[in-house]
């Protein structure tokens, strides 16, 4: 009852009503107040939007186009950092290793984060043990610590190598290979799938349970049920993991950076995007080049962005009751 | 499996009970499977560095301390402690600055109503979304030319400026399903929006501040990237970049064994704040997707 009340009031033409009589009572200079009021809490993220957000934007898309050491002023050259970057090899090796990394890494990750979460999601005994247990690996994955776990474990001879090597693979450690060495930083992401499956759990406990035994009643059987009610229902949970985690799948740099032993190496196999920028900029001081890496890092991600809205029309279906 | 055990009534408890086992099992294979690195960095740690590697049993029969015994000498002459102090005084520093300024903006979005409110917000989730490398150069430029290289003003800055947006959306989230009334009975005894933050909306909001610290925390700690390109001076240096100075320059660290207690170690704060706080991690990453 009381939640409903809230509900209510907090409802769009509610508000609509409540306005003008606070403005008898209060007035214009209430209103002023309330701006100012406003306006001095945001004071800190005003701030930070403009000095660390807004303004930041504008000087890498300015930097994106000149020649610029860091030491001298930037010379404005036009696209030549875009035309350079087209034809180097290594940004195109950066390029196919980062969208390899993203096409294969992250439905693997949301597949298993999703198959777990309905494992769980079945409320047995020991749920919040074992739900707390697969999410610790996202809290440690990004750290030095764990690449370098990472690095050991796929090492030649080690672990993963002898364990394949029984089952009838020789590939050798991954660490070393230039193919293999890029699926040691997937399955290293895919191993922090507890973050997405946590959300996707949180999204199973809000289908209810009628819909099921209504189903249940026709004669639908439990993938029939997964896909006419599960799926549908926690789609909108579903765009959420799929948007966050490809976002920040494109992102990564510390895990490929620590795993391939700072060199993004061997052979360039885990030249993420990132790196690849890390290296221009910082190693080689060519900012205005890795200002226009970043952009175009911020036009794939935008692109990506703006698909995945776009498409969430066709699969992601919103309750408009809920709540 | 369980038509084979033969019970007569197909929805009986014997049926259940044998789901309950398949459903233990699964679940547990999955847990050994995940938690085996975790696990394995333990052992390995005991183990001597050249065994670390090619030895396939997780825990040595004979168990050396000579690892972490090493560690007291510290590294390059730096004291291992002068990294976990460093990143202490970061992860600190960051958890204070998210807790001020995001709490402030919060509020701000949640329960004031001023002529922009929407505009900035949607501003602030596009921040979200925005990849960090776009503003990693230019900030760069910036710092350097403010001559804050090579200290923690770069790493903490943005933390005080609410630059944390996930931090100040699942404060609004929390504040906006705060009942109304409280401020309302509040604003009638005179007091102002500051009075109201402090003594109503901060104290009722304990488990997303809660969230919000730890999070903080741990992300600071893992931080790697931000450390790599501002500081420069090793006794500086925080538990991360203290770490990769156990490598070597081929890929085979001298120390090995130091390498591996230094891992664990340096994975310790995080785990147990995880122990001591995982429910209010996993509720405050949960209802970061519910709401979104």
């Amino acid at each position: 009852m009381g939640r409903a009340v809230t509900l209510v009031k907090d409802s769009a033409p509610a508000a609509r009503k409540a306005r003008p009589a606070a403005r008898a009572t209060e007035g214009r200079p209430g209103r002023r107040r309330e701006n100012l009021a406003g306006y001095l809490f945001m004071s800190p993220w005003i701030a930070g939007f403009l000095l660390l957000t807004a303004g930041p934007m504008v000087a890498s898309l300015y930097f994106a186009f000149t020649d610029y050491n860091l030491f001298t002023t930037p010379k404005w050259v036009g696209f030549d950092n875009f035309t350079k970057m087209f034809d180097d090899p290594r940004w195109q090796k950066s390029v196919e290793v980062t969208a390899k990394y993203v096409i294969i890494g992250t439905p693997l990750k949301l597949l298993l984060a999703l198959g777990v979460a309905l494992l769980l999601a079945q409320s047995r005994r020991g749920q919040a043990f074992y739900r707390a247990a697969f999410y610790a690996p996202s809290l440690i994955g990004a750290s030095v610590s764990v690449g370098f776990v990472w690095r050991s474990l796929f090492s030649d001879g080690a672990v993963v190598d002898r364990t394949q090597t029984f089952l009838g693979f020789h590939v050798g450690g991954w660490v070393g290979s230039a193919d293999w060495v890029l699926y040691c930083l997937v399955a290293l992401t895919v191993w922090q799938f507890g973050a997405p499956m946590v959300i996707f759990l949180a999204g199973l406990k809000q289908v209810p349970k009628e819909l099921y035994e209504a189903a249940e009643m026709d004669g639908a059987g439990p993938l029939r049920r997964f896909w006419n009610i599960t799926l549908p229902m926690i789609s909108p949970v579903l765009f959420f993991n799929v948007l966050l985690e490809t976002i920040h799948s494109f992102q990564i740099f510390g895990s490929a950076y620590v795993v391939s032993n700072t060199y993004c190496g061997p052979a360039d196999g885990t030249l993420v995007y990132t790196c690849y920028l890390y290296q221009q900029g910082f190693k080689n001081s060519q900012m205005g080049f890795a200002s226009a890496m970043a952009w175009m890092l911020l036009l794939a991600v935008a692109l990506v962005t703006a698909v995945l809205f776009w498409s969430q029309k066709k699969w992601v279906h919103y309750e408009e009751d809920a709540r | 499996m369980s038509a084979t055990t033969g019970k007569p009534l197909s929805g009986g408890p014997g049926r259940k009970r044998t789901g309950s086992l398949v459903w233990h099992l699964g679940a547990l294979l999955i847990l050994a499977v995940i938690l085996y690195p975790v696990v394995w960095v333990v052992g390995a740690s005991f183990k001597p560095g050249k065994d670390i590697i090619n030895s396939l049993t997780l825990f040595p029969s004979h168990p050396i301390l000579s690892n972490f015994k090493g560690l007291a000498d510290g590294i390059a002459d730096i004291r291992i402690w002068t990294f976990f102090q460093n990143s202490l005084f970061y992860a600190l520093g960051a958890v204070a600055g998210v807790l001020i300024s995001c709490s402030l903006t919060a509020y701000a979005f949640a329960r004031i109503r001023f002529a922009g409110r929407n505009l900035l917000f949607s501003l602030m989730i596009g921040t979200l979304l925005l990849p960090y490398h776009v503003l990693l150069i230019p900030q760069y430029v910036m710092f350097q030319k403010l001559g804050w290289i090579n200290s923690y003003a770069p790493l903490l800055v943005g933390k005080y400026l609410a630059t944390e947006a996930f931090f100040v959306f699942l404060m609004v989230q929390f504040m906006r399903n705060l009942p109304r009334e409280l401020d309302e009975a509040a604003r009638l005894d005179g007091c102002g929006h500051l009075r109201i933050y402090w003594s109503i909306v901060l104290p009722l909001c304990r488990p997303a501040l809660i969230t919000s610290a730890i999070f903080t925390f741990i992300n600071a700690w893992n931080d790697f990237m931000g450390p790599l390109i501002y500081l420069n001076e090793p006794g500086k240096y925080t538990v991360s970049l203290g770490l990769m100075m156990f490598r070597d320059s081929d890929g085979v660290a001298a120390n090995y064994g130091g390498m591996i207690a230094m891992s664990l170690v340096a994975l310790l704060p995080v785990l147990l704040f995880f122990l001591a706080f995982q429910r209010y991690l996993i509720d405050g990453m949960a209802t970061s997707g519910l709401k979104g």
